[in-house]
C-alpha cells in the first residue's frame, strides 16, 4: 500500500503541471483524479436513466400494443429483459475490470469491479424476481428448474461469492485480487447463461430479438431498447457513486482527502 | 509434481481418518435419506442417482478447506512457491492426490449405494462412470476455491459459496448422466459433457490455482 503512495503523487503531480491533462491516458486511473470525474459525470448518468426510463415506460405502457397471446402480462419484459442482459453484461465488465487488476496490478480497476458487483446482483434478483412474476400468470408457476433460469441463479450466487469474498480479508488489496481471480474463473457461466434456450429445450423460451431481425411488434422493441439504455446509465451511475464511496474509503489517509474532507 | 503427489498420498495414508470420515459422511447422508422420504422402492429408484450425486459432491467438498491450509500454515506453500519448477505442475500433483484420497474411494463405494437403493445394472455403470469423470472435475475447481479463500475470515462458509455455485454444472450433467442409465436411454452425451469439462478444467484450473496461491501468500 505504501509503494502506491509516490507513484499516485507522481501521476497527481504531472497532471498539474502539464498543459493539457487529458492528453495523459493514465490521467484518471488514479484514484483522486478519478474521484472527481466520477462526481461531475455520475449525475448525468443518472439524469439521462431517469429521462430513458420515462419515454421507455411510456412507449412501453402507452403506445405499445396488447401481446396477442399473452395479454397485458408481457409488459413484464420491459424490466425484465433488460435487467436480465445487464446482469450478464455487468458481470463481464466486471471480469474484464477484474483482469486489469490483476494483469497491472491496478488499484482504481479492481475498485470498480467491487463497485459493479452490487448492482449486477441486484439486476440479477430483479430479473428473476420480475421472471417470477410473469410465470405465475403465463407458465402458471412461480418457478421451475429450467436451464436458464437455474444458470441466472446461480449467476446471482457468483455474485454474492465475489462480494463475499472480496470483504474477507484483512487487507482490502488481496481481497481485490483474490475476488478478480474469482471473476475470471466465473465468467463460463456467462455462455451457459446466454446459450442455454438453443443449448436446451426447456420452458423459457428462444429469444425475440436478433442481430438479423426480430419478431417483435416495433413499438415493443423501441420500449424495450430505451428500457435497456436506461437500466444501462443507471448501473454507470450507481457504479460511479458506489466507486466514489469506495475510493473515500480506501484512501482516507491520505492528503487529498483530508484536504476535501476539511481535516487538517 | 510427482514428489508432491507422492508426498501428498503418503500423508493421506498414514492419515486415512480423514478419507475414511469422507466415506463415512457419504454413507451416512445417503442413509438418511430412504429415512426422510421413507423406503418405497419405487421412489428411491427414482431419487437414487441424484442423491447419489449430492452426497458425494458434499462429501468431496468436506475435505476442501485442509487441501492448501495444513501448507500454508507451516510455511511449505511459500517454499513451494520459491521452488523453480512451475507452480501449475505441482498443483496439479496436489489436486491429483486429493482426488485419490477422496474421489477415488467414493466412486468406488458408489455401485454399493446404488444397490441399496435398487438401481439397476446400466443406472449403476452410468452412476461409477459419472463420478470416475465428475469428481475431478469437482476436487479441480474446489482447489481453486479452496486457493482463493485461503487465510479469509469465516473460511468454510465461504468456500461453500464460492465452491457449491460452480460445482452445479458436474452434479447436473453426473446426475443426468446416472438419470439417463436407470431410465435406459445411453448416457453417452452427459458422460462426454462431463469428460470436456474434466479436459477443460484439468488445463486451465492449475494455472488458476498457482495464481491465487501467489495472491496468498505475498
Amino acid at each position: 500500500m505504501n509503494a502506491d503512495k509516490p507513484q499516485m503523487n507522481a501521476v497527481k503531480a504531472k497532471a498539474t503541471t502539464s498543459p493539457l491533462p487529458s492528453m495523459n491516458f493514465f490521467h484518471y486511473s488514479s484514484p483522486s483524479t478519478f474521484f472527481g470525474l466520477a462526481g461531475r459525470l455520475a449525475p448525468w448518468f443518472f439524469a439521462l436513466a431517469a429521462l430513458l426510463a420515462v419515454a421507455g415506460l411510456y412507449v412501453g405502457f402507452g403506445l405499445a400494443p396488447t401481446d396477442a397471446t399473452q395479454g397485458e402480462v408481457y409488459r413484464v419484459i420491459y424490466l425484465h429483459v433488460p435487467a436480465a442482459w445487464m446482469s450478464m453484461l455487468l458481470y463481464f465488465v466486471m471480469a474484464c475490470y477484474g483482469a486489469v487488476a490483476i494483469t497491472f496490478n491496478s488499484r482504481l480497476s479492481a475498485m470498480m469491479a467491487r463497485a459493479i458487483a452490487p448492482t449486477g446482483a441486484w439486476f440479477t434478483f430483479v430479473a428473476l424476481w420480475s421472471g417470477a412474476f410473469w410465470g405465475r400468470p403465463t407458465w402458471g408457476t412461480y418457478w421451475v428448474w429450467d436451464a436458464r433460469l437455474t444458470s441466472e441463479l446461480v449467476l446471482l450466487f457468483l455474485y454474492f461469492g465475489f462480494i463475499a469474498l472480496a470483504n474477507a480479508f484483512d487487507d482490502p488489496r488481496r481481497g481485490d485480487k483474490a475476488a478478480s481471480l474469482l471473476a475470471i474463473v466465473g465468467i463460463v457461466n456467462l455462455p451457459i447463461i446466454y446459450f442455454s434456450v438453443h443449448w436446451w429445450n426447456t420452458l423459457h423460451q428462444g429469444s425475440s430479438v436478433k442481430l438479423t431481425g426480430t419478431s417483435m411488434h416495433v413499438l415493443m422493441l423501441t420500449g424495450m431498447l430505451l428500457m435497456t439504455f436506461a437500466c444501462w446509465m443507471y448501473a454507470i451511475g450507481a457504479t460511479l457513486t458506489r466507486v466514489r464511496t469506495i475510493i473515500l474509503e480506501r484512501e482516507r489517509r491520505t492528503r487529498w482527502v483530508r484536504s476535501i474532507a476539511g481535516v487538517a | 509434481m510427482k514428489a508432491v503427489l507422492a508426498r501428498d498420498l503418503r500423508l493421506a495414508w498414514q492419515n486415512p481418518g480423514e478419507t475414511l470420515l469422507t466415506l463415512a459422511f457419504f454413507v451416512l447422508v445417503a442413509t438418511l435419506f430412504p429415512l426422510a422420504v421413507g423406503p418405497e422402492p419405487d421412489l428411491l429408484r427414482r431419487l437414487g442417482p441424484g442423491v447419489i450425486w449430492v452426497c458425494a459432491l458434499l462429501a468431496a467438498f468436506l475435505s476442501l478447506p485442509r487441501l492448501f491450509a495444513g501448507d500454508y500454515a507451516d510455511g511449505t506453500l511459500e517454499q513451494l512457491l520459491l521452488s523453480p519448477q512451475p507452480a501449475a505442475a505441482w498443483v496439479s500433483g496436489k489436486i491429483m492426490a486429493h482426488w485419490i484420497a477422496t474421489g477415488v474411494p467414493l466412486t468406488l463405494l458408489s455401485p454399493l449405494l446404488g444397490l441399496q437403493y435398487g438401481l439397476p445394472f446400466e443406472a449403476l455403470a452410468a452412476l461409477f462412470a459419472a463420478l470416475a469423470l465428475g469428481t475431478p472435475v469437482l476436487s479441480l475447481l474446489g482447489a481453486a476455491c479452496a486457493a482463493l479463500s485461503l487465510g479469509a475470515r469465516g473460511g468454510g462458509m465461504l468456500l461453500a459459496l464460492l465452491a457449491l455455485p460452480l460445482f452445479v454444472p458436474v452434479l447436473v450433467f453426473g446426475a443426468g448422466a446416472a438419470e439417463a442409465g436407470a431410465t435406459g436411454i445411453s448416457p453417452a452425451a452427459h458422460l462426454s459433457l462431463l469428460g470436456a469439462g474434466l479436459i477443460l478444467a484439468g488445463v486451465g484450473i492449475p494455472f488458476a490455482v498457482a495464481a491465487a496461491l501467489k495472491i496468498a501468500v505475498d
